[in-house]
């Protein structure tokens, strides 16, 4: 994974609340075995819209998308991470995410920002009226910061650091295989198996 | 302090605490179906990594497979790719699949109940947010994405931060026509679609214990439409006559159960959160906008974004009313529908299928409305053929198609149009979620099948 230390990047304003992973990329696009080309579904059905923010001349190019509240919602599809990553995006700031959704962004090293929602407020307002509007995503100081405005946000110290140094979790895990092997040897015996085949 | 349910499930599972970093989970039973594992065992290639547990993890195919023609090939390159990787990962990793045409393939949140693979006290994890389903054995069940399976099939283990839990107590007695889809549906109608973020909810009360198995399978699975990763009840004597006989029952069946009735939170145990639910004043549930959470009783009215006091929520309803091409305050009961869908993890199992043949038996549909009847596995299709149901539906005008999730996320050929306007027994009416521009109101199989006879949004108690 690559390591997310800052970013620096404009900002794309989506003010609708709940967006849901089947608007991020719909289930049609889900299709593909691989983890990349999902740009093209990303919020596909809003996208036939011209007035749709993605479409417009002025937010072109923006790395940072600034969402209303509950984003990422619905279904655990990690294709929501990589249409976003696939379509540029480094970071997204919200005042609340999706569990799932968020779990899998941090696991893939897309920044999913937590920001008291009128600090989401004012980021939309910086940005609707200047959109060439510099953000800074600053994982190491933990702060958002645009114009003069800094604002800090939390995130546990074992997953900013996760990030920092680009660390892939199935490489942390299996430093604990003793462990995981010392598990195995105590559980009941009556715990189902799906082999052998029973029918 | 005693513990919750989840709280002493949780604890039994972890197997590695430190200061500062998630639990390490073990994972009793992983998931596995086509759409979220493809990259996650390419993953394991890459790295020259062996599936840990292929003894704990089970495959079939169900959400881009057809519910027509099943045998044949699947029409799609694309689509036919997509299974035939999981076929091949299946066979290459050692993995057991129950592919088209088997006896156990099916809605993945339906094979594993009716193997009798889920089990109280489990963990258990999909790449698939319904995974809470299996949560009505008591188990801690939940969705993940494809990195975490792809950790899981390593490791057999996930790095999870232990979560706050939620009591939600639902008491009293159902009024008939109410089913548990009515009891899930007012719960997020309550809470919100966030309200459960952070939790695992336990439901309780006379309501939920006087639910069938499947009943508690429906209210679990919509936890996450809550917010809730996971929703479990405490298993009790229902919970262990469901899964005595069944194939992969304990051998040691005694054993096992004395574990199981351990299952309950402690009578001191404390939740972050309790929420109490009257089931005694409930109604048939329907939702009219574009979240799970924007639910009325049947007998209302579209709501008026005006009304809403909530800048947010009422910015939400707009768009949604715009969406669904309603007018505020349209009675519900008004809205007429194009096409009913029977089927899901939320509502594909036997007993809905029953429910709505029940309803619909001897009856005709309504003019120019479409119902798909779409059983949730093989093993249910097989059953409800048995009873005659398949003759029922067809009698009454309805398809009769094979299993899957075909329609609760239109990825296979079975999708609304534009503009098409569906009562569907699944568990999701965001917008173009059942096809592109399609418009969803979520139902019970009862109200379903009461709209398929009169082509309006109906219970049985209107016909």
């Amino acid at each position: 994974m690559e390591k997310f230390i800052k970013h620096t990047g404009t900002g794309v304003p989506l003010r609708r609340s709940n967006v849901d992973t089947d608007q991020i990329i719909p289930a049609v696009y889900l299709k593909r075995v691989t983890r990349s080309g999902f740009e093209d579904g990303l919020f596909s059905a809003w996208r036939s819209d011209p007035e749709f923010v993605l479409n417009k001349e002025e937010f072109k190019g923006g790395t940072v998308l600034v969402a209303g509240p509950e984003f990422g919602t619905g279904s655990s599809r990690e294709h929501a991470v990589w249409a976003l990553q696939n379509y540029g995006f480094k970071a997204v700031i919200s005042s609340r995410f999706a569990d799932i959704f968020r779990g899998n962004s941090l696991k893939g090293g897309l920044l999913t920002v937590i920001l008291p929602q009128v600090a989401v407020e004012a980021i939309w307002q910086a940005i609707e009226s200047v959109p060439s509007t510099s953000i800074t995503v600053d994982l190491d100081t933990r702060t958002v910061s645009y114009n003069e405005v800094t604002v800090a946000f939390e995130l546990d110290d074992y997953t900013r650091w996760r990030l920092m140094e680009g660390l892939d979790d199935i490489g942390l895990t299996l430093k604990h295989t003793d462990s995981i092997d010392a598990f195995e040897v105590k559980r009941p015996s009556y715990k189902p198996t799906t082999l052998p085949i029973r029918i | 302090m005693g513990k919750t349910l989840a709280e002493k499930i949780w604890d039994a599972h972890i197997v590695r605490q430190a200061a500062g970093e998630p639990d390490l989970l073990y994972i009793d039973l992983q998931l596995v179906h086509e759409v979220t594992s493809a990259q996650a065992f390419d993953g394991l290639r890459l790295a020259g990594r062996k599936v840990r547990r292929p003894d704990l993890t089970i495959a079939t195919e169900d959400h881009n497979t057809p519910t027509l023609d099943i045998l044949k090939p699947i029409a799609d390159p694309v689509s036919k790719l997509q299974i035939d990787t999981l076929r091949n990962n299946a066979k290459e990793f050692g993995i057991r699949i129950h592919s088209l045409g088997d006896a156990d393939q099916g809605v993945v949140h339906v094979v594993g109940p009716q193997l009798g693979i889920t089990q109280p006290g489990m963990t258990i994890v999909c790449g698939d947010s319904h995974t809470s389903t299996h949560g009505a054995f008591g188990a801690i069940a939940f969705g993940i994405g494809t990195s975490e399976v792809e950790h899981v099939l390593a490791t057999q283990t996930l790095p999870s931060s232990r979560p706050k839990t939620m009591a939600i107590n639902v008491e009293g007695t159902l009024k008939t026509g109410v089913t548990a889809k009515d009891i899930i549906l007012a719960i997020i109608a309550q809470i919100g679609t966030g309200g459960g973020q952070g939790y695992i909810i336990e439901y309780r009360g006379s309501a939920i214990r006087e639910l069938s198995m499947e009943g508690r399978m429906t209210v679990c699975n919509m936890s996450i439409e809550a917010g809730a990763r996971a929703g479990l009840i405490a298993p009790d004597q229902k919970t262990f006559d469901y899964i005595k006989g069944k194939p992969h029952a304990p051998e040691n069946f005694a054993e096992a159960q004395s574990y199981w009735e351990t299952l309950f939170t402690d009578s001191d145990a404390k939740f972050d959160r309790e929420i109490t639910l009257d089931a005694n004043t409930l109604e048939p549930f329907v939702t009219w906008g574009t979240n799970p959470g924007q639910g009325l009783p049947l007998n209302a009215s579209v709501p008026n974004p005006a009304d809403i006091k909530d800048s947010e929520e009422r910015g939400a309803a707009e768009r949604a009313l715009e969406y669904m091409g309603l007018t505020a305050g349209t009675p519900l009961k008004k809205i007429a529908i194009d096409t009913v869908f029977l089927g899901s993890c939320t509502n594909g199992r036997i007993e809905d299928l029953r429910a709505a043949a029940s309803v619909v038996e001897g009856k005709k549909i309504a003019p120019k409305l479409r119902m798909l009847v779409v059983p949730g596995s093989e093993r249910v299709r097989q059953q409800a053929m048995k009873e005659g149901l398949d003759k029922v539906f067809l009698d009454f005008g309805a398809e009769w198609r094979n299993a899957g999730c075909s329609m609760c996320l239109g990825m296979n050929p079975d999708q609304l149009a534009v503009g098409e306007r569906s009562a569907s027994t699944s568990n999701r009416n965001f917008e173009g979620r059942q096809g592109k521009g399609g418009r969803t109101h979520l139902v019970s199989p009862l109200v379903a099948a009461a709209t398929a006879i009169r082509g309006t949004l109906s219970s049985p108690a209107d016909l």
